[in-house]
């Protein structure tokens, strides 16, 4: 068993080095369909490791090491695996999500000239996102951290003619990198207290009281920025707007599905740590719920089909952190797993449409395309409804406990919380009524293109992804449907993992039922306003306030502040301290010896070549000094 | 000592023989410095991990009147710079060549690379000081006469800026030779024997300082790093290869090997100074490189930013720390070797290093976008990659003994992304800045036989960041010896708590 573990990130990893190697001597649909079976591959070994969990007792736990990566001292960090409850549940959404989005690339970048590259870096990112969840120590988790990282740079950047392209990815990989300050320092901290850096050495300091709340505090708090920045909270969530520059599989992957959710995980992952301070979870469960609704608000007004799901990614993530604040992980999870689901269907159905218009992403100049793609459209409203939270759908299930869980802690939480979820139904409504239904607006948009003019259904290799990704956003409620414990699936199966560090809910089944209806209305509500609003208008000045459809202004901001900022420094720097200050400071002392200065000027610029002349005159000269002092 | 011979020997050939000059000299030099790197890896095959002392030793009386000796070997620290030393000058003579027009050229390379192979090898002060020397007459003919534009300015910035270090250097070590003449009698130039020297503290600092400031112009650390940027840049490609990946060591390796040894007190009373110089110097030098629009400037800055990450490591006084700083000279020395080669590549191409007047270089050379690519990783420290495990190392065990400067030193990985990833924008993404400014018939790409000279840098970027550890378990033991012996020699209790506190 121990083996097909590291197959688990082993067969992306080879695929990459296969494709990148010799993928320009093999065919094109080859190099795809290659990328595609290795995590299919990938996805069938995790659903074997999950029935070995299953077959061992609790604590349901397997490590193990391929080898020392390096040691120093008492610090031994390992290519290891920690496979648990928690990242076998990751590894199973990650591998499966992201092979139905690598089949469906093969059909969206089927006309890109760097087809065969786009898959390589795709490989690459599925390694590290796997590498990042099954790591078994910071620093292993760190190298996945940092290669998702770099493959989202990568993929951003992908149509790196674009300025717009190239800049984003930087901007992504700069902000992810203040990120990991904050990951890296709370790594050092941590190492300085408890002398390891493994999760099962950690978790035992964390357990048997070797780290002080203060100390607790301090790291999870650390740890957070780098998930604020993977996982773009406020103030770091500025990069995964621009990110939609990539190619929307990208989007869909690793800017919905899985690599934005890496900091949920991590926070997840340290929960023992987290458990110990009294208030990170309060600060961690305020920033999410805040960036929660501030980013609902902002996707409210986008005109951009991509922008809407990408501020509504933020918010979504947002929702996973208040869950993980208040200390309902088992909540953030399921939310992580069941938003993999709809936010990848919403991405993969938005590409589709991009597709058929030509590259028109502008939500204004579409419209009526229901009947033209109706297979698109129904699995697009499918996965509105459930992140609407509409009953039966996943969202509902897996929002309303995370909402639970925010009410268990203060009830101001769940009220912006609450409040958010309305407008979630409404910003996603928005955009189903203005891209499906109405007037059919895209004549325009369309009459420059030479292609057939009308926006068509996507082919089956695009299809079939959303057909899947739509039944799994359907039922994914089952997972945790939390009427009984029995059902309770997954709080069951990811109870060793948490334990006491799980908050139990403060409210009675009377309470926790009206709020659960409470969801439900909110959702109507979310959707009634929405239908008001959209279903026969395209324009509406008054709800698309300026602030919003700048989101608030925060990217401005910090864009004047730091680039802004840095760069007349930078160029100050450089002039005042290297040629004023110190070169200044170097001739200063230079004109003290001026006489003989410029004596030797003459002679460096005259006879150069003397030198070797000098150098051997001093060596003697020393030489004879010595001499002479020995002598005595 | 096999290894400085052939060099030596190499020199003298090649200097002689004035009807071949033109034609047999390079190929003679690449082949002596081919050999040269089969013999250090050999040395390094044979080195013996878990040893702390040193290894190979060779000794040879010179002037036995003066206690000077050709004593040469290796330790865990001086063992990789060896080998790096003697992998870096074939790539660099291979990669160099187009530019090349003459046997002299390589005649200087090979004198070079003696001089560089004696200042690591060598465990005599004297010799040390000789070899030391030796590497400005070379580096400075290398710059004034192959370099660019302003070439000839740069190399006396150069050549006054180190030299006046080394005079520095030279009455330090005088002084420290006749003060243990005076204690014992024995007039001796043999490190080993010269750290039993009694100082004190005054002398100690003083000496110390002496010492230091040659390291530190040459390494360079902050602030005398300003002849560094110039003579970068107008060096030709295999001069400022080696200048940056290799002769920037010799500061850092002499800190190690001489301050450390020399005057362990001093290393602990000035190792705040030093501390701030180098967490000054990641910071600036990495905002001054966001600033630079010329390359080369842009990575002669960056060099100034990552040598203050292996001077943290090394003041750090924790095993981590030290063995992270010493491992981050190979790697420093790797990536930016292949990334001022790749730059060299780019240049015959474009005729340009103005980041500004470049752009959109990706669609017509992805090979070449691709490497850069792989080294702008290395160099900001992704995993996976060298360059993380040392940084890595340096930041975690100053953290466990200063915590501030390694906490403030940590906002250099943000900065370099920020200057790396911006000149890679610059040079490869969007659209040429100047359309005509590349003829479209000429190609930009890599060649076949420059993809060959790169590779064995692309596979040791690949192995020391997956696989550190055989580097690794050689550096550590002799780390672990010469920290303890800093450690040892603190007056007081504190030598216990720097114990306690450098566990790592």
């Amino acid at each position: 068993m121990r083996g097909l573990v590291f197959l688990i990130p082993g067969l992306p990893l080879l695929g990459f080095a296969i494709n990148l190697l010799f993928g320009r001597y093999l065919p094109k649909r080859l190099v795809g369909w290659l990328a595609t079976a290795v995590v299919g591959g990938a996805f069938v070994i995790a659903i074997v490791e999950y029935l070995h969990l299953l077959s061992m007792g609790v604590p349901r736990l397997e490590t193990g090491n391929l080898f020392t990566w390096f040691q120093v001292g008492g610090l031994k960090i390992a290519w290891g695996f920690y496979l648990d409850p928690l990242s076998a549940a990751m590894i199973l959404f990650v591998t499966g999500v992201a092979a139905l989005i690598h089949a469906y690339s093969i059909g969206y970048m089927d006309h890109d000239p760097r087809f065969r590259t786009f898959f390589v870096y795709l490989n690459l990112f599925v390694f590290s996102m796997l590498t990042l969840v099954l790591a078994n120590n910071f620093v292993l988790t760190f190298l996945g951290w940092e290669g998702v990282g770099a493959c989202s740079y990568w993929l951003i950047s992908f149509w790196f003619h674009r300025n717009t392209a190239a800049a984003a990815g930087k901007k992504a990989f700069i902000v992810n990198r203040i990120g990991d300050f904050g990951y890296m320092v709370g790594m050092f901290l941590l190492f300085k207290v408890t002398g390891t850096l493994n999760y099962t050495g950690a978790f035992h300091a964390a357990h048997h009281g070797v780290i002080s709340s203060t100390d607790a505090t301090a790291i999870a708090l650390l740890f957070f920025v780098g998930a604020a920045g993977k996982s773009a909270q406020i103030p770091l969530f500025v990069w995964l707007v621009d990110a939609m520059e990539g190619p929307t599989p990208v989007s869909a992957l690793i800017h919905a599905a899985t690599m934005v959710t890496a900091g949920v995980y991590l926070m997840a992952r340290i929960s023992p740590i987290l458990h110990l301070s009294a208030s990170a979870g309060t600060v961690i469960a305020i920033v999410g719920v805040v960036t929660a609704f501030v980013a609902a608000a902002a996707a409210t007004s986008q005109n951009d089909i991509k922008k809407v799901l990408a501020y509504s990614t933020v918010s979504q993530l947002g929702y996973m952190f208040l869950g993980i604040g208040s200390g309902a992980y088992v909540a953030a999870i399921f939310l992580m797993i069941t938003h993999a689901f709809y936010k990848g269907l919403l991405f993969l159905g938005a590409g589709s449409v991009i597709h058929s218009m030509h590259d028109e992403q502008d939500i204004k100049k579409m419209g009526a395309l229901y009947k033209l793609m109706p297979i698109t459209g129904f699995t697009f409203i499918i996965a509105w409804l459930s992140i609407a939270g509409l009953p039966p759908f996943s969202g509902f299930f897996s929002k309303g406990d995370v909402l639970l869980g925010a009410y268990s802690k203060s009830p101001w939480l769940w009220a912006l919380g609450a409040l958010t979820a309305v407008l979630t139904a409404y910003y996603m409504g928005r955009e189903v009524y203005l891209v499906f239904f109405g007037d059919a607006r895209y004549a325009k948009a369309l009459a420059g293109s030479d292609h057939h003019a009308e926006p068509h259904e996507s082919p089956a290799i695009m299809t079939v992804p959303l057909v899947v990704l739509a039944v799994a956003s359907v039922v994914a409620g089952v997972l945790n449907l939390g009427f009984t414990s029995s059902t309770d699936f997954l709080a069951n199966w990811l109870s060793p993992v948490f334990g006491s560090a799980e908050a139990a809910l403060g409210f009675g089944t009377g309470t926790r039922a009206i709020l659960e209806s409470g969801d439900a209305v909110f959702a109507i509500i979310g959707i009634v306003l929405a239908w008001r609003a959209w279903a026969s208008r395209s324009e509406n000045a008054t709800l698309e306030p300026r602030f919003l459809v700048k989101a608030w202004g925060i990217d401005l901001f910090l864009d004047k502040v730091f680039s802004g900022g840095s760069q007349v420094l930078a160029r100050s720097m450089n002039s005042v301290v290297d040629n004023a200050l110190i070169d200044g400071a170097v001739k200063g002392t230079g004109t003290l010896v001026a006489g003989t200065a410029g004596q030797v000027r003459k002679l460096q610029s005259g006879y150069v070549r003397s030198y070797a002349l000098v150098i051997s005159f001093g060596v003697v000269l020393i030489l004879g000094f010595v001499l002479t002092r020995a002598s005595f | 000592m096999l290894v400085l011979l052939p060099a030596i020997a190499a020199l003298v050939a090649a200097l002689i023989p004035k009807s071949a000059r033109g034609k047999a000299v390079y190929p003679l030099a690449i082949a002596v410095s081919v050999v040269e790197a089969v013999l250090a890896i050999v040395l390094a095959v044979q080195f013996k991990p878990g040893v702390a002392g040193y290894q190979g030793v060779s000794s040879y009386n010179w002037i036995p009147t003066f206690g000077i000796s050709w004593r040469l070997g290796v330790d865990g620290i001086s063992i990789f710079l060896v080998v790096l030393t003697a992998i870096i000058f074939p790539l660099a003579l291979l990669g160099a060549r187009e530019r090349v027009n003459g046997h002299s050229f390589a005649a200087w390379m090979l004198l070079l690379e003696a001089a560089c192979m004696g200042s690591f090898a060598s465990l005599d002060l004297f010799a040390f000081f000789v070899t030391f020397e030796l590497t400005l007459i070379p580096t400075y003919f290398l710059i004034g006469s192959w370099g660019y534009e302003r070439s000839g300015a740069a190399a006396i910035k150069f050549f006054v800026y180190t030299f006046l270090g080394s005079a520095l250097l030279l009455v330090g070590m005088l002084a420290l030779v006749f003060i243990h003449d005076s204690q014992t009698g024995v007039m001796t130039f043999n490190i080993s024997q010269l750290a039993h020297t009694r100082l004190s503290s005054t002398t100690e600092d003083w000496l110390f300082l002496a010492f230091t400031a040659a390291f530190a112009v040459k390494a360079p650390i902050f602030p005398f790093h300003t002849w560094s940027p110039d003579a970068y840049r107008q060096a030709p490609t295999a001069g400022v290869v080696v200048l940056a990946a290799i002769m920037a060591k010799l500061g850092t390796y002499g800190i190690l090997r001489f301050d450390f040894t020399l005057f362990p007190r001093a290393v602990v009373t000035f190792g705040p100074l030093l501390l701030t110089l180098a967490v000054i110097g990641i910071i600036y030098g990495g905002v001054v490189a966001a600033a630079e629009s010329d390359i080369k400037r842009m990575l002669a800055y960056s060099s100034l930013s990552h040598m203050g990450f292996i001077v943290l490591g090394i003041f750090g006084l924790s095993r981590a720390g030290v063995a992270g700083g010493v491992l981050q000279m190979i790697n420093h020395g790797v990536y930016t070797a292949a990334l001022f080669l790749l730059v060299g590549y780019l240049f015959y191409s474009t005729h340009a290093f103005d980041m500004d007047s470049l752009g959109g270089l990706q669609s017509r050379a992805p090979v070449l976008a691709g490497i850069f690519t792989l080294f702008v990783m290395s160099s900001i420290g992704l995993p996976g990659l060298s360059g993380f495990v040392g940084e890595f190392l340096i930041l975690v065990g100053g953290f466990s003994t200063h915590r501030w400067w390694a906490v403030v030193g940590t906002s250099g990985v943000v900065i370099g992304a920020i200057y790396m990833l911006w000149a890679y924008q610059r040079v490869f993404h969007g659209t040429p800045k100047e359309p005509g400014l590349i003829p479209e018939e000429r190609a930009v790409d890599l060649k076949r036989s420059q993809i060959l000279v790169l590779v064995p840098l692309i596979v040791i970027v690949i192995a020391l960041g997956v696989y550190p550890r055989p580097i690794l378990s050689r550096i550590s033991p002799t780390v672990d010896a010469l920290v303890a012996h800093v450690q040892a020699a603190q007056p007081g209790p504190s030598a216990a708590a720097h114990t306690q506190a450098g566990r790592g």
